[in-house]
């Protein structure tokens, strides 16, 4: 007896719902039966979505799955129930980071050249720590240098699917802005 | 190049005269000697200055600039050293830019014009510097705009739903050799370690035979062969319980014993 798409979407919110982590499509999809799972699956995350429209939650889709979160949107007019406000991050944290998501495979001393500026061993291990970046293995040079890329879990944090969600004017400005030094 | 004159106006900014110094203009050293840790080292000071003098990042007045930065890093040196290192390449960076500014333009070099001259870019010893700073700058923003990105959990709440108790499913896993290895031996060491003894009541009790045999034979006050006094369904235990208890009774002087060729009688000794 298969299961009524009703109910198979009540399945796919309460899995999502009571998961602590995003939860994978693959994961979803072991939920469901038939050869179109996969349509099956994206045609439920697509009327749920709509169905959260507008409420006090929203369904995502981030880098390792999706999670219902409550919007931004609302977050600063919770503030009175939630004292203690979450540190900012540093400038030294957010631009090692900027500069770690859109060049990696990255060494330490490289990003110090981009910096102009000593990268302290702290602020990688910090970014560690946080699990927003991890080793890619030494560059093979003289000293083997680790090099570090971007997680999943910085995209999950940040809220962005994939890194092409940054955006793209870095590589804009490297090709236009600097030309105009020749005119 | 953009000289700055020692005499009025205060100062010209690509060719502007500048009469009154901007409020923003100028911070004192003393005051960001204070707040020098706010700086992200010496692209990040390089790019303040000329953000705060409104400059065009591609048409930097070395000279100006490499001044304030001096000033700058004069009063940053005696607090700390360590971090004024950096910011002390730079300033002979600039010295370096500034000094191959003043040279002629190289005889060898059949591109220049020979005129000392802001657009002639192609040799500019400020392209390597506007590069470094244009692609600093970029990093800064990229690093803004990831901060402007909303942060999960300070941003983005987590969803939390109670979770009645999920009734869980036997999961059967593939067992590999080497885990059936070692569950039997396991087995084996818990065998050895749990040895059970099992302690069997006695069927028969030689004492209990003893007082049987002892009032049969009172009540018969006769001789008795031995082979009356078994039971068969005793069997081999009974016949040697049987007679080890008549040897027991015969030794205590309870009973005596005579024998023919066929037989073995017994009989209760009279009360004394």
């Amino acid at each position: 007896m298969n299961p009524s798409e009703d109910e198979t979407q009540q399945l796919i919110e309460a899995a999502i719902f009571s998961a602590l982590e995003p939860v994978p499509s693959g994961q979803l999809m072991r939920l469901l039966s038939g050869a179109d799972a996969e349509t099956q699956l994206a045609h439920i995350l697509n009327t749920l979505q709509q169905h959260y429209q507008g409420r006090g939650v929203e369904l995502v889709q981030v880098a390792s799955g999706w999670r219902f979160q409550v919007p931004a949107s609302l977050a600063p007019a919770l503030a009175p129930l939630y004292p203690e406000k979450p540190k900012r991050l540093s400038r030294v944290i957010l631009e090692t980071l900027a500069i770690i998501a859109y060049r990696q495979p990255i060494t330490r001393a490289e990003i110090e050249a981009l910096r102009g500026v000593a990268v302290s061993a702290e602020v990688i291990k910090n970014l560690l720590d946080r699990q927003w970046i991890c080793s890619l293995g030494p560059k093979e040079l003289p000293g083997r240098p680790m090099q570090y890329g971007t997680s999943d879990a910085f995209l999950n944090y940040f809220n962005l699917q994939t890194l092409a969600d940054l955006p793209h004017w870095l590589q804009e400005n490297e090709n236009t802005e600097i030309p105009k030094l020749d005119h | 190049m953009t000289l700055l004159p020692s005499i009025k106006p205060l100062a010209i900014v690509n060719g502007q005269p500048w009469q009154k110094l901007p409020k923003d203009l100028y911070i004192p050293p003393e005051a960001l000697a204070v707040c020098l840790e706010q700086f992200e080292g010496p692209l990040d000071l390089l790019l303040y200055l000329i953000r705060k003098h409104n400059l065009d990042i591609l048409d930097i007045p070395v000279f100006s600039v490499t001044q304030q930065y001096l000033a700058y890093i004069h009063a940053m040196d005696t607090a700390r050293v360590e971090l004024a290192a950096e910011y002390l390449v730079m300033a002979a960076y600039l010295v370096e830019i500034k000094s191959r500014l003043l040279l002629p333009p190289s005889a060898e070099d059949p591109g220049s014009s020979g005129a000392e001259d802001d657009h002639n870019i192609d040799n500019d010893p400020r392209a390597e510097l506007v590069a470094r700073l244009l692609e600093y700058q970029q990093f800064q923003q990229a690093a803004l705009h990831l901060d402007a990105q909303p942060h999960w959990q300070r941003d983005l709440l987590p969803v939390y739903v109670f979770l009645p108790p999920i009734p869980q499913q036997t999961q059967w896993l593939p067992v590999a050799a080497h885990e059936l290895g070692s569950l039997w031996s396991a087995l084996c060491e818990r065998n050895r370690v749990n040895t059970q003894h099992i302690i069997q009541p006695e069927r028969f009790s030689t004492q209990a035979r003893m007082g049987q045999l002892l009032q049969r034979l009172r009540q018969q006050h006769n001789w008795l062969s031995f082979i009356q006094l078994l039971k068969a369904c005793e069997g081999r235990a009974g016949v040697v319980v049987t007679f080890l208890a008549l040897l027991e009774l015969i030794k205590e002087g309870h009973v005596e014993a005579e024998h023919t060729t066929q037989t073995l009688a017994v009989r209760a000794h009279e009360p004394l």
